[in-house]
Parts: C-alpha cells; structure tokens; sequence
C-alpha cells in the first residue's frame, strides 16, 4: 500500500490518449508478463527442445553418428564381460547388451512425452467435464462425484497400476480396449488423475455459477449446454493450462516408475524407466547407464515443472508468488 | 464434532467397502494369469487344472466368491490365502507390516517437520541466499523420481559400494527390536529418498503461505502493538499452515506408493515388496490383500486429517 495522495476519481480519464498507449489483448498481457520471468523462458526452450527430439530422432541419432537404439553389439564389453563406458563413438557408454545409451535415452523421450502429453490429455478432458457436471448441477450430481473422488484418491494408484498393469500387460484386457504398454500406462493415468482435475474444475464451477454474465446469459434463453462449455469454460481455460502443465511432469514420473517396476513399456522400445531397471543390477560398476536416462527424467519433469510454475505467475498476476 | 467425526467415520468404512469390492472385481476379472494353470506346473493336464481351481473355490460363481471373500475381510479380517504357498495374507502381511511402518512413519516425520522447517525458513527470508539454495534444491527434489534418486544417494553414500562411504546400503535393514541403532542407520537414507519429494512440495507450500501471510494487516497490527518478532511468526505460521493441512491425505497415498519404489531399491522386506513379487508371480490375493491395507492406511489418514482440520478451522464441521 502506497500513502502517496489519492489521484482525483477520474483523473486517469482526462489522460489524453497518446501514440503509445495501445489496447493490449489477454494473450499480449500474458506473453509480456511470461518473456520477463527468465527462468520460465528458459523451461519453455528446453521442452520445445525435448519435443523436438522426440519427433526427430532418428535424424539426431544419424547426425551424431550413433548406432540405433536397438543395435546390439556384444562385442562392446570390457575385459570381464561388463559394458564399456563413455567414450568419443558411445558418449553415453553402451549397456549390456552392447545397444548405445545415449542413442536409447534420445528415443526415449518419445515415450515420457507421449505418455506425458497424452495421459494429461485424456484426464483433463475426463476431470473438466465432471468437474464442470458436479459444480454446475451441484446435487446429487455433486455428492455423487464427490464420494467417487474420495474413492480413488484412497486407493494408492501405483499399487493398483501395477496390478492392472501386470494383468494387462501380456494380452489387453477389457475386450481389447485397454491394450498392453502405452495404452494402459495411459488408461492407468487417466483413472489416477481426472479427480485433481475435477476438483479444482467443480471449485471454480461454484463460484462462477453464481456470477451474473451466467444469469445474463440465461435469461437470454442459453441452454445448460451453452452455459456450461460457451460461457463458463473460458473462464477456466487459465487455470486448467496450469494444472495441465503441471500435470505432465507427474504423468511422465508415474510411466517411469512402473516402467521400473517392470510393468508398462516393454523392450525393445526405449523408455527411461526400463533403462533404469535394467541398470539396476549393475549400476555400481557400470554408473553411465543408470545415471544418463534418470538425468534425462530429471531435466525433462524440471522443465515442465518450471514451465508449470511461469504460466501460473504469468496468467495469474495477483497470486503470491 | 462428535456429529462430524462420526460422519466421517462412516465414510471411511463405506470407501473401505467400495474399494475392496473394486480390488476384487479387478484381480478376479482381468488377470490374464489364472492362478489355477500357475500352480498346476509345467505342462498341466486340464484335469489337475480344474481340481486346484475346485479347491481354491475359482470355480463358483463370482457373486458368491465375492459374497465369501467380503464376510471374511469383514468379520476376520481373513484376506485369503497366497495362491502359491497358502500361506495367509494376513500372515504374510503381518509379517512385513513393521520394515513398511518404519520406513512410512520415518519418511512421514522427516518430510513434515524437514518440509514445514525449511518453508518457513525461506519464507521469513525471501530472496535470501538460503532461500534460493533451498528453494532451488526442493524443485530438483520435486522432480527426480524416487527410485532413481535412491540408485543415486546409494553410488554417492553406500558404504558397499559408494563415493563417500557414510550409511549402510541395500539390504542392511535389520528390525528395530533386534538392533535399534543398526535399524536406525540402516533406514536413514530409504528415509530420506521417501520423503525428500513430499518435503520439497509442502517446503514450497509453505514458503507461499508464509509470504502471503507475513503480508497481511494483522501482522502488522501484531507487530505495531509490540509482540516478539517470535510470537508474531507464530501467528503467521498458524494460518498459512492451515490450507496446507488438506493435502497431507495425498501425500500419505503418494508415500505408500514411494514405499513400493524404496523398498525395491533398497530391498527391505516390506509390504511394498512383497505386492510387487506377487505381482510377478500373479499371486493376486496378495496383491489385492496389499491394496487393502494400503488403502486402510490412506483412510485413516484421511479421517484423522479431516478431523485435525475441522479442529483447527470450525467452519468445516458445519458445511
């Protein structure tokens, strides 16, 4: 609070408008309030980064002159039997089976985007929707999804996930609409997360129910329909962008740890996790290939943490931080 | 509050009971395994097959199995047998329940009290030096998964196989009544893996309630009429450490989940393991026993924060 003299009511009329004083959009204002915050900026191009690698690796692995990531070679083992280290040809060092780490860890941003990106996908649609359903038609509407929500969040989702995981992993199961790897590490994603979405979407809901653009807006004769997803849901795009992005970093941390416990991405497609699980065994004596892919889950999760954190500053001036 | 905590009560027991009834229907119609054709050995005549699944009882109807298992949980507590060793869940979760205890109730401490210190620490000094090292240590702790941070802290401090060796490595768990001081030593670093996630966030949480706290007109007022700064951090503290309260049950199911990954890494015998080679083995009255018990953990959890709350803030008991 500043004790300068209050300005006249109005005086800030009387300004007469200059060649500088321009009209700026939501978007503008966001994007100018965003470009400031360097460490957000920074996130931004390493996951346009990480995206791009994921789309172009084939081309990065020929360019760097790597062998493909499923190119075994056993010969590449030291005196004992053990894989060889990082070199100027594997600068990543190979694994046992004599394949080249870093060729792997760049293929295997394929996977945690896509289970990132995607699962975060499905359980927003699933959460915003409910979420929307439950705060707009309160009710039984509401205790309904509520106790629902309740439910899933006493179930520990890794526990379940890797026990769906292993019935599904082999055949699919549910009539071949749950198919084994990405598709149930998706479908376990999806059922993990939509309450956190739905409960923060129902929140919101509430209070924007009772604002009088929607009572406006009724008695122009809109339908519920109209109400829900024309007039409310804009409001809500900010924060359901943030808890999205957020959302991805954890998406990304739950394939790898049940790639790790052996359920979800299978070989030969290269996922961090499983190269993980598969150094585990060796990783006092042969470091590189567990410290490289959980490096990449590290940098990657930090990125749309960060990213996470700007877009929330930025669409959300008056929060605290 | 009675009212409220009887409600909530109900609750839990309703949500136990659904989520049992989902656990069963989950392990009994999806496994592609069926436990009878596991046990019944290499190239099993279809015979033998039916007669494990007679005496195991997969031959009645689901409804009746379902009817059976329900009254056992219960009125018994009875979670069924292994389908490998017959031995009882029960038993066998009974067995592994205290390295599961110790490794949860330790990381539990050590992320409270570790997050809520370093929140305030970095709070009550925003933009400090020892605000930005904290703060930037818990953003790379938020985001390293658990396992592979446990992989880590064991190359850098094992005492097998590590840089510096300090602690005690994998498999060095020993039970706290056999040797408290090995059993201490042996669970710091699990501990800290488990908890050094859930501390990073609520560290965060905390730090943005403390500064928007220390912000408002009555910490000012606290301080104009003269309080020890001490008395007045203890105002502020106290309300921005309310909303944080709420998000303690999720972080006790994250905990249980972490649990599975550290006790892997780290190979104690606990319950987290002993789900995960049942799940290998398809042994999925484990398994669904396992889900169970954590799910009985998370509830009471849930209870206990929700009525902590509605002791600190009264308007919970009424909505």
């Amino acid at each position: 609070m500043s004790w300068a003299p209050a300005a006249p009511l109005g005086a800030d009329v009387l300004v007469p408008p200059s060649a500088d004083v321009e009209a700026r959009s939501p978007l503008q204002l966001f994007w100018r309030r965003f470009r400031r915050d360097r460490l957000a900026v920074a996130s931004l191009f390493v996951v346009v980064a990480l995206i791009v690698v994921a789309i172009a690796a084939p081309l990065i692995v020929d360019v760097l002159g790597l062998p493909g990531p499923d190119v075994q070679n056993l010969n590449l083992t030291n005196y004992f039997g053990g894989p060889l280290g990082p070199s100027w040809s594997h600068p990543f060092g190979v694994d046992k089976l004599g394949e080249d780490v870093m060729s792997r860890v760049i293929y295997g941003a394929r996977v945690s985007l896509e289970v990132g990106i995607i699962g975060t996908l499905v359980s927003t649609v699933i959460g915003v929707t409910l979420g929307m359903l439950a705060g707009f038609y309160r009710g039984w509407v509401d205790t309904l999804l509520a106790r629902t929500m309740d439910v899933f969040l006493s179930i520990p989702i890794l526990l379940l996930g890797l026990g769906i995981g292993a019935a599904c992993a082999v055949r699919g199961c549910a009539a071949g609409l749950i198919q084994p790897g990405l598709g149930v590490i998706i479908f376990l994603i999806a059922i993990a997360t939509w309450p956190f979405q739905a409960r923060i979407v129902r929140g919101l809901v509430l209070s924007l129910r009772e604002q009088e653009f929607i009572d406006a807006s009724r008695a122009l004769g809109a339908s519920d329909m109209r109400l829900m997803f024309r007039e409310i849901l804009p409001n809500l795009s900010a924060p359901i962008i943030v808890y999205a992005t957020l959302q991805i970093p954890l998406n990304i941390l739950f394939e790898a740890a049940l790639s790790y416990l052996g359920i979800g991405i299978r070989p030969p497609t290269p996922s961090w996790g499983q190269m993980i699980a598969d150094a585990t065994p060796i990783f006092n004596t042969a470091w590189w290939y567990m410290v490289f892919p959980g490096a990449a889950l590290l940098v990657t999760v930090l990125a749309f943490n960060l990213l996470g954190d700007g877009l929330r500053d930025a669409l959300n001036p008056r929060g605290a931080r | 509050m009675t009212a409220y905590i009887v409600r909530r009560i109900l609750w839990g027991i309703a949500t136990l009971v659904i989520v049992c009834a989902l656990t069963f229907l989950l392990f009994r119609v999806l496994p592609s395994a069926n436990p009878a054709v596991l046990r019944a050995g290499r190239n099993p005549n279809p015979h033998a097959i039916a007669n494990i699944e007679k005496v195991l009882g997969l031959n009645r109807p689901l409804t009746v199995q379902f009817w059976d298992y329900m009254k056992d949980v219960v009125l018994h507590f009875n979670l069924g047998y292994s389908f490998y060793s017959d031995e009882a869940v029960r038993t066998l979760i009974g067995e592994r329940l205290p390295a599961t205890l110790s490794l949860a109730v330790g990381a539990a401490l050590l992320w409270i009290v570790g997050g809520l210190g370093v929140g305030i620490i970095s709070g009550l000094r925003p933009g400090s030096w020892l605000d930005r090292s904290a703060m930037g240590t818990a953003l790379v702790l938020v985001s390293a998964p658990e396992f592979w941070l446990g992989l880590v802290v064991l190359l850098l401090f094992a005492k097998d196989i590590g840089v510096v060796r300090i602690f005690p490595g994998a498999g060095s768990y020993v039970g706290l009544t056999s040797n408290p001081w090995n059993w201490f030593t042996s669970m710091l670093l699990p501990w800290f893996v488990l908890a050094a996630g859930s501390a990073a966030i609520f560290a965060r949480l905390m730090r943005g309630g403390l500064i928007e706290a220390m912000g408002e007109d009555y910490i000012r007022t606290a301080r104009a009429k003269g309080l020890r700064e001490r008395k007045v951090v203890r105002q502020g503290v106290r309300s921005a450490i309310n909303p944080i309260t709420t998000l303690l049950a999720l972080e006790v199911s994250a905990l249980i989940g972490g649990a599975v990954l550290v006790e892997t890494v780290f190979n104690i015998p606990g319950i987290g393991r002993l789900a995960y080679n049942a799940i290998v083995e398809g042994d999925f009255a484990v398994v669904q026993g396992a889900v169970l018990v954590a799910a009985l953990f998370v509830v009471v959890a849930n209870i206990l924060v929700d009525i902590g709350y509605a002791y600190l803030d009264p308007r919970v008991r009424y909505s």
